[in-house]
């Protein structure tokens, strides 16, 4: 690793901004703050992802990789990452270097690839990133790049964040870092007005900055620049003539909130487009901070207007919903600013949150996710797939939100779920996207394949299925899922008898209202949910009684 | 016949390319209980697992070493034997397979001499089967990892002195077969009341389906008892050039007689392999496939309406190229541009006039330049397909815009009879309409008929 870098590493781990990184010994702090990882037992992304995601939203320029095929071939346009004009974010562009350049060096290459790229496709600037092996072969991209900058008068900016400088996180604020060094600041916008703004963190996945925008233009305020979602060049130049600073996403990109406040004494606050509150709150707070930059007052009371209007519109929509989700458990497997924010958007339309997972998270989402959930918050800090199965398969959960890579845990549990991660293709923020959140949660909840795929074969076809599941019941009902499993090994007398019970039983079931749900209310869902164990042979039986109909 | 042409860009715009450990990773989740383990940066395994899931849309089994760079530069020993004992403990598999990364290999870590040690240091290990096949991810393309992977797994597992079994055939497909392939290819061998072990098998890993637990390493493949006793066969049937290596591995090992066949899509060389299993069996062909073959007969002739003289770009690696271009070709069709990843003997064979190794950039500059009709590649098409405005069918691997990609079938009579209704059907939506304008007259011939003096005069004289 180059001098630079590991000085811009160091850099970054001292963060003015995170109270948890002002609180560390002066070592400890050097050692930086991300663990480290278990070989054999990880799973993410590396440094150069991160910065790639961090980045790539930027949607006018070239994103050249210089690194073997892996770093781009296997990954590139695989985000959802959504523009409103230029596209030439979404074309994979690579040195993929070969053996020949690992052993003499693959600058030259490099050089060559810039040019090609500029003459073929006339961006307004190229972003050049390092990987591993071209790190570790010396290839000085910080060079190649400012000699690419002279010879073809067009910036040419090095991202210096090889995969194993460290995780995801860490490649964020590196990428941020090169927009620090290279790219805020160096052009002025053609006009500005005293609304404007940047948004920084926020990648406009599948659309979400349009839920919020017209919010803002309602109120006049400019997004100057959002960092990076739907982000053209020239913006990103210009940023550091906004008034005022939103960091989202937690601290993902903290470092250039900070650093403009620094530089150019631009104010940042911390925001949320998750959820209706926080999509309120942050509205708020941008206003406030506005009117204390210059803008006139009567964005306070515009603000707070809209708010009223906009929540109301919402919780409208979202009270059709209510009844149908109130008392449904929610796993939510996630990371970072997600783990809190998504929370109070979910106990907004009535559902109540089994766990949420915060190995990712920092210790004031923690503390955010106490303050919301108070001490019944189930904080799950490294759960395995298994364990996520085995809380699904017990139906300790009805649904589960997570990212891609954990999606077919609940699917094969047989349980419903939702992505919310960066591959995901709904896009759930402000107003509108909480909305839209809820009716992708009652979209699955409520689809009728559950009932299908839960149904065993009649006649025993799942052997070992059963066979696991009757050694399971011979234990005392602990796991209703597993009646519903070792139902093939049901005899007629055995069904007779599982419907004789149901039938006394009047449905009170939440589940078993995939028939009749309608007819619960948030009360009984709230007496249903503290007998689990009878909760789920209940529904495991009504299961049943729909499959012997 | 084609000229093999590599490009000279020094930047590869929309690869088409995947790299050689993800191939290596993707044929160890052919094996049973195994977890395959990239030797590098944990970025190296979370860019393939992400891609695999997408295209499987399954649970995919996939550990990394986790090298950061203090690790790398004093050698991966530790992180490999930390990460080997970790998997033990958490997923007990029967076998780690290792493939290294660009990363690793630039160091130039020793593995083989890392894993003597740690088997030395660890007696805990004793119980866990380990494979390594080095797969620098600045050489090669995705199928020739999956080729490397394949003859490693032979060469480390496969015992010597091992009795033979009457009746049994290894089949060794390559990596452009789907699991559909793989059951469809099983089946028709144990028609021949043969007994079949391929390797590796996707058709019981991938193939989706709903397990009865959750398990943390590969779902079904082939038994690790399977692989070790591969001698046992009397034939190795190889699917695709790529296995020709690990085939004659096998033959040189353990004396097992093989045959390639550079494809199974096609009606000759199905009549060919059917054939030869006819001769290793001594049976007759299933009266199944004979009625297979008159439908795929009939196919070809309702279909060749469609593909005759149209012009084709395809963009695909080797094997999978050459089944799918010779069929085309076979159809009647234009193999007006072929784009490759990786070297292979079958380029030069292929029945057109160039072949050029690059990316998608190269197969949509020449597309449209050449005027073709239709696009076949891997999903990443698509963006190239809208800007040309033409169809595209997805072949290969990443497909990670289209379900059910385990279950899509081109081998046999029946895959290829599939294959040619497929297309045939997308090119038939391409039909244009005839409209009064569609066939103008050239000025001379309207001169002609124009009834000025000179035009009479003309004629006259």
């Amino acid at each position: 690793m180059s001098a630079t870098l590991k000085q811009k590493i160091a850099a970054v781990f001292e963060e003015p901004g995170c109270e948890k990184n002002q609180a560390k010994s002066e070592k400890d702090r050097k050692k930086g703050c991300s663990k480290q990882l278990t070989p054999g037992a990880a799973a993410g992304g590396c440094a150069f992802d991160g910065a790639k995601i961090a980045l790539q939203p930027i949607v006018d320029v070239v994103h050249l990789v210089h690194g073997p095929i892996a770093c781009e071939g296997n990954s590139w346009d695989n985000r959802h990452s959504a523009s409103s004009g230029p596209m030439i974010y979404r074309t994979g562009f690579t040195t993929d270097i070969n053996e020949l350049d690992v052993v003499y060096g693959g600058e030259k290459r490099l050089f060559k690839a810039i040019r090609e790229a500029i003459e073929k496709y006339d961006p307004p600037a190229v972003f050049v990133y390092q990987t591993c092996v071209t790190a570790m072969i010396g290839d000085d991209i910080e060079a190649v790049c400012k000699r690419a900058t002279e010879r073809f008068g067009k910036p040419v900016i090095p991202v210096n964040a090889p995969g194993f400088a460290g995780p995801k996180n860490l490649g964020n604020k590196l990428g941020a870092e090169a927009l620090l060094d290279y790219v805020i600041g160096t052009q002025e916008p053609e006009t500005t007005t005293p609304c404007d703004i940047n948004i920084i963190g926020e990648y406009n996945l599948s659309g979400e900055l349009w839920q919020v925008k017209p919010l803002l233009d309602a109120l006049g305020i400019r997004i100057l620049s959002c960092i990076s979602g739907d982000g053209r060049y020239r913006d990103v130049a210009s940023s550091h003539r906004a008034r005022v600073n939103m960091m989202v996403c937690s601290k993902s990109m903290i470092n250039v909130a900070t650093r403009m406040q620094e530089r150019y004494g631009i104010p940042y606050f911390e925001g949320s487009f998750y959820g209706i509150s926080d999509m309120s709150d942050t509205l708020r707070q941008m206003a406030r901070l506005l009117v204390q930059q210059g803008a006139g007052e009567d964005l306070l009371i515009r603000t707070e207007k809209l708010i009223r209007v906009e929540e109301a519109r919402a919780w409208q929509r979202i009270q059709a919903y209510r009844q149908r989700l109130s008392g449904k458990r929610v796993l939510l497997i996630t990371g970072g600013v997600k783990s809190w924010s998504v929370v109070s958007a979910l106990q907004e339309a009535g559902m109540i949150v089994a766990g949420t997972s915060v190995k990712k998270s920092t210790r004031e989402d923690k503390a955010r996710i106490k303050e919301i959930m108070g001490d019944d918050a189930h904080m799950i800090d490294d759960m395995t797939p298994r364990e996520m199965y085995k809380m699904l398969r017990e139906a300790r959960a009805d649904i589960m939100l997570s990212g891609g890579r954990s999606q077919f845990v609940a699917l094969k549990a047989r349980m419903p779920w939702l992505d919310i991660n960066q591959e995901r293709h709904y896009a759930y923020a402000g107003y509108e996207g909480m909305v839209s959140l809820v009716n992708e949660i009652d979209k699955a909840v409520y689809n009728p394949v559950w009932l299908q795929v839960r149904t065993p074969a009649p006649w025993g076809e799942d052997s070992r299925f059963a066979r696991a599941a009757r050694s399971e019941s011979e234990r005392p009902a602990r796991d209703g899922r597993a009646v519903v499993q070792s139902s093939d090994a049901v005899s007629p007398r055995m069904a007779e008898e599982v419907l004789g019970s149901e039938s006394e039983r009047p449905a009170r079931d939440g589940r078993a209202g995939v028939q009749s749900s309608d007819a619960v209310s948030p009360r009984m869902a709230e007496e249903v949910s503290v007998p689990k164990s009878e909760r789920a042979q209940t529904q495991a039986m009504t299961l049943l009684a729909g499959a012997q109909l | 016949m084609a000229r093999v042409i590599e490009s000279r860009k020094a930047c590869a715009v929309n690869p088409l390319k995947m790299s050689q450990p993800l191939g290596a990773a993707y044929a160890f989740m052919g094996l049973a209980q195994c977890m395959p383990l990239m030797h590098g940066s944990q970025g190296c395994t979370s860019f393939g697992l992400v891609l695999l899931v997408r295209h499987f849309k399954e649970a995919i089994p996939l550990q990394t070493s986790a090298m950061n760079e203090v690790t790398t530069i004093l050698g991966g020993l530790e992180n490999l034997e930390s990460a080997l004992l970790n998997i033990r403990k958490r997923a007990a598999p029967k076998l780690i397979a290792i493939c290294s990364t660009g990363l690793t290999e630039t160091k130039g870590d020793d593995v083989d001499g890392y894993l003597r040690l740690i088997r030395q240091r660890h007696p805990e290990l004793a119980d866990t089967e380990l494979v390594y096949v080095s797969t620098p991810d600045y050489i090669g393309a995705f199928e020739d990892g999956w080729s490397k992977a394949v003859s490693a797994l032979v060469r480390s597992l496969a015992r010597e002195q091992v009795a033979k079994v009457d009746g049994r055939v290894n089949l060794l497909p390559g990596s452009h077969l789907t699991p559909a392939d793989i059951d469809e290819l099983r089946e028709i061998i144990e028609s021949f009341g043969l007994e079949v072990v391929v390797a590796p098998d996707m058709s019981g890993s991938l193939d989706g389906h709903i397990p009865e637990e959750w398990l943390g390493t590969t779902i079904g493949g082939t038994a690790l008892e399977d692989l070790q006793n591969l001698g046992s066969a009397m034939a190795s049937i190889a699917v695709g050039e790529q296995m020709r290596s690990a085939a004659m591995e096998l033959e040189m090992r353990c004396g097992v007689p093989f045959e390639v066949f550079d494809r199974l899509t096609g009606l000759l060389p199905n009549d060919r392999f059917l054939q030869h299993l006819s001769q290793l069996s001594g049976r007759p062909v299933p009266a199944k496939y004979r009625r297979s073959r008159s439908q795929l007969l009939d196919a070809m002739l309702d279909g060749h309406f469609h593909f005759g003289q149209v012009k084709l770009a395809i963009g695909a690696e080797p094997d999978l190229l050459w089944a799918v271009g010779s069929l085309l070709q076979e159809m009647g069709a234009q193999l007006a541009v072929c784009v490759t990843t990786t070297q292979s003997m079958l380029l030069q064979q292929l029945p057109c006039e160039e072949v050029l190794i690059g990316d998608l950039e190269d197969m949509e500059r020449l597309a449209a330049e050449r005027g073709c009709e239709l696009l076949l590649t891997h999903s990443h098409g698509r963006q190239m397909a809208e800007r040309l405005g033409l169809p595209l069918y997805r072949i290969g691997m990443p497909l990670f815009d289209r379900i059910g990609n385990a279950h899509r079938l081109s081998v046999g009579y029946r895959g290829t009879r599939n294959l040619i209704f497929d297309i045939a059907n997308l090119l038939a939506d391409q039909t244009h309409q005839a409209t009064p304008e569609s066939w103008p007259l050239p000025e001379a011939s309207r001169r002609a008929a124009s009834v000025s003096p000179e035009s009479h005069a003309e004629v006259s004289s």
